[in-house]
């Protein structure tokens, strides 16, 4: 069986998976990390979302083996220091952006890659990004909310490091 | 999905041999078409050979006259291109309207290709542009690629290494999009170049990808593009939209995709 090794969350992990492993599973079933989700077999949902190389991907999309080297980041990743959470967690939190949370995972990292490209992006940005998220409970209006809060608090947090 | 055998090559070259040693082997871009096929087990192959350590396969470049666009340029790659903005604007404007932004950040432009989906974006462009598909055997023009529904003139242990564009004088793309999964239900693109207008429509036709030759020769004469001529008998029905929903939409789409093209 082929041999992964990857940076999860700043940490150096591998394993032994069948090359049939997509991403998704390793992140579940080898690294117990089970805030990504899956919520489709047919690659339309985005609960599974999560970062590779800083870019948002599919991970029931793409095979572990395929993330080999690769630096990867989960929603697990990114309250890194446990108690804090990221101002996009927060954004969520505070403008009511879920309702059972199934999609929540996925919705936060594909927003975190949408504010690091567009930092103040427009409601009408927002929802055309949120083509690959769906959303059974919200109707989708609080999650835009708290996109526009959490890059808000992006670009607050960003100007006071500089 | 059933298992496989992975491999990595580090060319395209030992990618092509590779392909040609295994007993079934494919191709693995990135993957947005064939892993969901897989899943499914439509697709069962023995070997998988990935591109993604063929760094010869990426990059967009241009001199001018010719945009050179690798097979695994990723489509959100294309999109963000300021080269590619700069020569053909509408090209641009397509990759970034293809599905949403996770496949674009996987999907390439070579995979979309050698895939030939008849919703497919690329293979308007590709065809409306006249541009020139590059491979480990040959150079294939786009009048003679597309041959069908999911055909291509590839051969088996063939790989898309590039494509070259010329550069229009003008170009524009209009897609109506199926409201769920962004696929064109009819998309069509139109090129002004030195030879005259090209169109070529995606999404509508039985047979994939097509010209609409009675189009080209409308906006050639200065008319207002329409679809009168186009044969409903030759276009694809489905729960979506009826053959003649999808020959009015040919219509519409030629006079925006000419009204983007300006
Ligand atoms: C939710 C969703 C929405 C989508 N929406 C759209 C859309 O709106 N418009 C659109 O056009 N597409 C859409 N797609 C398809 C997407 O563009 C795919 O990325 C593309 O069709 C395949 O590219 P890939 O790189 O992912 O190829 P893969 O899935 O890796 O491969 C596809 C096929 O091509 C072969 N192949 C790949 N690369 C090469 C090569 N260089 N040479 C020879 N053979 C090769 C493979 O063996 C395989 O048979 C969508 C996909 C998804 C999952
Ligand atoms: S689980 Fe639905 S897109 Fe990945
Ligand atoms: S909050 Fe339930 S699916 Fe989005």
């Amino acid at each position: 069986m082929p041999t992964v090794s990857m940076t999860v969350n700043g940490k150096q992990v591998s394993g032994e998976v069948e090359a049939r492993t997509l991403l998704a599973q390793f992140i579940r079933e080898n690294l117990e990390l089970t805030g990504t989700h899956i919520g489709c077999d047919t690659s339309q949902c985005g609960a599974c979302v999560v970062h590779v190389n800083g870019s948002s991907v599919k991970s029931c999309t793409m095979l572990a083996v395929e993330a080999d080297g690769a630096d990867v980041t989960t929603i697990e990743g990114l309250a890194m220091d446990g108690d804090t959470l990221h101002p996009m967690q927060e954004a969520f939190r505070d403008n009511h952006g879920l309702q059972c949370g199934f999609c929540t995972p996925g919705m936060v990292m594909s927003a975190i890659d949408l504010v690091d490209r567009n930092p103040n992006p427009t409601d009408s940005e927002i929802r055309d990004w949120l083509e690959g998220n769906i959303c059974r409970c919200t109707g989708y209006h609080n999650i835009v909310k708290s996109i526009a809060a959490g890059a808000a608090a992006m670009r607050g947090q960003k100007a006071a490091a500089e | 999905m059933y298992d496989f055998s992975f491999q990595s090559p580090a060319s395209a070259a030992d990618a092509a041999s590779a392909l040609g040693a295994a007993e079934d082997g494919k191709i693995l871009a990135g993957g947005q078409t064939l892993l969901p096929t897989m899943k499914q087990r439509l697709a069962m192959p023995s070997d998988l050979i990935s591109l993604k350590g063929c760094r010869d396969l990426v990059g967009i470049s241009s001199d001018g006259s010719t945009l050179t666009i690798g097979a695994m340029t990723t489509h959100g790659a294309v999109a963000a291109s300021t080269e590619v903005a700069k020569a053909i604007p509408a090209l641009s404007a397509l990759a970034g309207g293809i599905g949403d932004p996770q496949v674009r950040n996987r999907g390439t432009l070579g995979g979309s290709l050698a895939n030939n989906d008849p919703a497919a974006d690329y293979p308007a462009a590709v065809l409306g542009l006249g541009a020139t598909v590059v491979t480990t055997k040959r150079e294939i023009a786009a009048d003679d690629y597309f041959q069908g529904m999911f055909e291509t003139a590839l051969d088996d242990d063939e790989i898309i290494t590039a494509v070259r564009f010329p550069i229009p004088q003008a170009a524009g793309y209009a897609k109506f999009d199926n409201p769920a999964s962004r696929y064109a239900l009819v998309g069509v693109f139109v090129a002004k170049t030195a030879a005259g207008p090209r169109v070529a429509v995606t999404g509508a036709g039985q047979g994939g990808v097509f010209r609409a030759s009675d189009i080209e020769g409308q906006i050639a004469s200065g008319q207002e593009p329409n679809s009168a001529s186009i044969d409903e008998g030759e276009l694809n029905g489905d729960i979506h939209a009826s053959p003649a929903y999808r020959k009015h939409l040919i219509g519409v789409m030629a006079k925006r995709a000419l009204a983007s093209a300006g």
